[in-house]
């Protein structure tokens, strides 16, 4: 049953994503179109997988508040790319990059990630106060380590670490689209037979084992998906902190219900119009190339101040 | 029948429940009562497979909770806790609606509608159905979810303390709900009591813990006296016989 909502939001993109291929076409344009479309498709991926793995871990976690990154995701990349840096020589490092390094950075975060959330989801659902203040303190642990490894590393090196500091859409490796897309979809298509029951999740643990889930393998696995989404993300252009928090909000917001049949394919389209529209009054109006990420971190840090204000909690 | 055996339950060091051995009886009302802190819920969330069981046996007419699959236990039981509350924002309908996913898994059918539309009615919500749930009053949001667990529609009901928040007409509507349910729907009704009148009113059998610890069971007439609720509670408490039935007079 197509909802009218997101079929708006569907056309919405549809229509961004022409404007953001065909405007201001002049050259060669089967080259340019080449690499327009290479990036369109990267600002999709990465907008879809941060958008579903936003909502579902919320409605894990039970809040609205937290996401992924906030909890000190980004940071944790960080550290293991300047390690890498600092074990390998920059040159070392920039040789490493290519589907293998791709591949390795994902199952980490993957496995990182998922040692985090475990302790974490532990005794704490339900308990918001001390999931945000793990989260800000691992954040934090995760940076000043970044920045004591930063330290060691050679000055010279230093730029090339600087690189991935923040998201870049700038460079995207067909090969490693490739392999996230694929990732995407088996992830993907996972989340999608599940969400049915992501409803039921969100009554909470009492409720949902009451209605017969297995809360507690299903919680798991879905953190597992979730932590594979965000690193497939987070390997393939970087961290963006305050993204999937924007776009949950504003999923919740559009489609007004709690079932994530229609929350979580809004929340990849929300994302992929924020990306793609911003991508492209950035480079195609603006001609500036890299201060997307910035803005987004932004205003999401500022809804994420509203939200920890108290604004509205539910 | 629901058949406890031997049932111990510790978190960390404390001893919650001690070696609890009891019957509840199919068909009518059991109420639970005691003190704060004597390990009712406790018992209610192991009766529920909601927290596992330590030592000890719970069995559900014969199946044994530990044992048998979470889905099928979900069709024979449901149970409302004493604290209830959702992070995302709900309406009461599509709350009421997910009590019926031990029964679709996702793909409600027309009876799965019809038996929420009974839920609705019998618990007068069905002109709240399209509120959000936290813009409800307390005693609403109650009746919400035990809504939700009617709509379950299994052989047994659990209820952690029902009628928290309800007003006087609500309550009186409640019990009478859940009393013709025991007597013609078949159902049978495990409820934490803390009004001591309304156990003596309406429940068929009662069961009362002390400290982790069965005090006494039986019939309302038949236990409920001056002597053994003035021990149970550490106070005075006087019973009177209103109407042919016990009534305690704990103002006295
Ligand atoms: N998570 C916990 N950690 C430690 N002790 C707990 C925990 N949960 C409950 N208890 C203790 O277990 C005992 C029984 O608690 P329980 O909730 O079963 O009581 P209850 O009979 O339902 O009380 P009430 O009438 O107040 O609802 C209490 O003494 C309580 O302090
Ligand atoms: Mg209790």
């Amino acid at each position: 049953m197509p909802d009218r909502r997101l079929t708006i939001l569907g056309l919405g993109l549809l229509a961004a994503c022409a404007f953001f291929l065909f405007w201001g076409l002049k050259g060669p344009a089967g080259f340019i179109l080449e690499l327009r479309a290479t990036k369109l498709a990267a600002l999709l991926l990465v907008g879809a997988a941060v958008g579903i793995s936003t909502v579902v871990f919320q409605t894990v976690t039970g809040n609205r508040i937290l996401t992924p990154s906030i909890m000190g995701f980004d940071s944790l990349f960080l550290l293991v790319q300047s390690l890498m840096v600092l074990t390998m020589g920059g040159l070392g490092y920039v040789m490493t990059d290519g589907p293998a390094k791709f591949l390795l950075d994902t199952g980490l975060m993957m496995a990182a990630s998922l040692m985090l959330f475990t302790l974490l989801m532990g005794r704490g659902r339900g308990d918001l106060h001390r999931m945000i203040l793990a989260g800000v303190i691992i954040g934090l642990f995760f940076r000043s380590m970044t920045a004591f490894v930063l330290r060691l590393i050679d000055p010279s090196e230093f730029s090339v670490v600087q690189q991935v500091m923040f998201a870049s859409f700038g460079a995207v490796d067909t090969t490693q689209l490739a392999i996230a897309a694929v990732l995407f979809l088996a992830v993907f298509a996972a989340i999608w037979k599940l969400a049915p029951a992501l409803d039921i999740v969100a009554l909470g643990r009492d409720s949902a084992v009451g209605l017969g889930l297995r809360y507690d393998r299903l919680a798991m696995v879905l953190l597992l998906l979730v932590s594979a989404l965000v690193a497939v993300s987070t390997a393939l252009v970087g961290p963006i902190s305050f993204l999937g928090l924007l776009v949950a909000a504003l999923a919740h917001e559009v489609v007004k219900t709690p079932r994530h049949v229609l929350l979580l394919p809004a929340a990849a389209l929300i994302a992929g119009l924020v990306l793609v529209i911003g991508q492209g009054v950035f480079e195609r109006l603006l001609g500036l190339q890299s201060t997307l990420a910035v803005i987004i971190e932004f205003f999401g840090g500022l809804l994420f101040l509203y939200l920890v204000m108290g604004g509205r909690r539910r | 029948m629901i058949t406890v055996r031997n049932l111990s339950h510790r978190i960390g060091s404390a001893e919650i429940l001690h070696d609890l051995s009891l019957d509840f009886p199919k068909d009518g009302i059991t109420a639970i009562i005691g003190p704060n802190g004597a390990g009712k819920s406790t018992l209610m969330g192991l009766m529920a497979r909601l927290v596992p069981i330590q030592t000890g046996k719970v069995e559900i007419d014969g199946h044994c909770v530990a044992k048998t699959r979470t889905e099928a236990l979900a069709r024979r039981m449901a149970i409302v806790t004493q604290r209830v509350g959702v992070a995302s924002r709900l309406r009461v309908g599509d709350l009421v609606g997910f009590g019926r996913w031990p029964h679709h898994h996702g793909r409600p059918r027309d009876e799965d509608h019809a038996a929420v539309e009974r839920a609705l009615a019998a618990f007068d919500l069905t002109e709240l159905r399209d509120r959000f749930l936290d813009e409800l009053s307390g005693g609403q949001n109650q009746r919400a979810f035990i809504a939700m667990g009617l709509a379950q529609e299994t052989d047994w009901l659990l209820l952690d303390e029902p009628l928290n928040n309800l007003d006087m007409y609500h309550a009186r509507a409640l019990m009478a709900r859940i009393h013709a349910l025991s007597r013609e729907g078949g159902r049978s009704v495990v409820m934490v009591v803390h009004d001591i009148n309304y156990a003596a009113a309406w429940a068929d059998h009662i069961v009362a813990l002390e400290n982790g610890r069965l005090a006494f069971e039986g019939a309302p007439r038949e236990v409920l006296t001056a002597e053994r609720l003035s021990r149970l509670f550490g106070m005075e408490i006087g019973v009177e016989e209103i109407g042919g039935r016990p009534t305690v007079l704990h103002h006295a």
